[in-house]
């Protein structure tokens, strides 16, 4: 229970987060990728602040286990491969196209704006178009290490 | 260069939320907060390992539909996008964040975070091909 609530609100906060950016605007995001036109740098401060706070929490003295957890999941795949390059490649374009990543995605569909909710299911569609493909990252001995 | 619409307290601000957020789920869940995965693995888990991910995700929506209810005039949302190029951008992104384990937040954020070469490297693909995308579009609507 207490994993759930922790779970809700650190949703919570990354969405007022996202909001607090104006990332979940399309506009904003098209504005910043637009480095060859009229540049909006913005964004390179929100990944600038979500780093620097991370860095230190990721850095924090460890204790053996989280607090609600068993243990700490990381990716264990270390090798540049090409569906990490094709996937992003792909991700860049369809960011480019439409002026949404997927945390804004979910938050701007709350909005009720019907344009997000399109991209919303769209996006579904994509996730789970690859999960049908069945294709799992190889050589990873503990699929639950597989995080994004 | 023309610098245009720049916020940079409420994108620093946004970001260390962002940031905020990603270590509450790492310390107390030991999960990095990887908002395509998150939502991708959805589709392949079960029980305890569904519920916090459906929470999470109740969590965005519940800050997105929060703030347009109390705050409709401090939200902004304008799409120039047709609804064909949303649909084809959605698949895009969907496909590509979980060919590529990850996007804006677990590559991006949490990634970089870790010093991870497969974000870094990710995270300058996907930008990359973002500004490219852009630059493609707006040279193609200019003929």
């Amino acid at each position: 229970m207490n994993k759930m609530v922790t779970a809700f609100i650190a949703g919570l906060i990354f969405g007022v987060g996202l909001i607090v950016a104006q990332m979940t605007n399309p506009a904003k995001v098209v504005g910043f990728l637009n480095v060859a036109g009229p540049w909006d740098p913005s964004l390179m401060l929100v990944m600038g602040g979500g780093v620097l706070v991370f860095s230190i929490a990721y850095r924090l003295p460890k204790p053996r286990t989280p607090h609600l957890a068993e243990r700490f999941i990381e990716p264990a795949e270390r090798a540049i491969t090409r569906p990490l390059i094709a996937g992003a490649a792909l991700f860049g374009i369809g960011w480019g196209l439409g002026g949404f990543c997927p945390g804004p995605a979910v938050v701007s569909a709350a909005f009720g704006e019907p344009k997000a909710w399109v991209f919303f299911l769209a996006m579904l569609a994509g996730m789970y178009g690859f999960s049908l493909l069945g294709r799992r990252p190889r050589n990873v001995k503990d699929p639950l290490a597989v995080v994004d | 260069m023309d610098i245009v619409n720049f916020t940079p307290g409420s994108a620093a601000l946004g970001g260390v939320l962002i940031g905020l957020s990603a270590a509450i789920l790492w310390l107390s869940l030991g999960r990095l907060a990887g908002v395509s995965n998150v939502v991708g693995q959805v589709f392949h888990t079960s029980g305890p390992e569904m519920s916090w991910r459906l929470c999470f995700i109740a969590g965005l929506l519940t800050a997105g539909a929060g703030a347009a209810t109390l705050y409709p005039e401090l939200i902004a949302f304008e799409s120039q996008a047709g609804y064909g190029q949303l649909i084809v951008a959605g698949l895009l992104v969907g496909f590509g964040t979980r060919l590529g384990s990850g996007c804006t937040s677990g590559h991006g954020i949490c990634g970089i975070s870790r010093l991870s070469p497969r974000s870094i490297v990710a995270t300058l693909c996907f930008v990359g091909v973002g500004m490219a995308t852009v630059a493609a579009w707006n040279a193609m609507g200019a003929l």
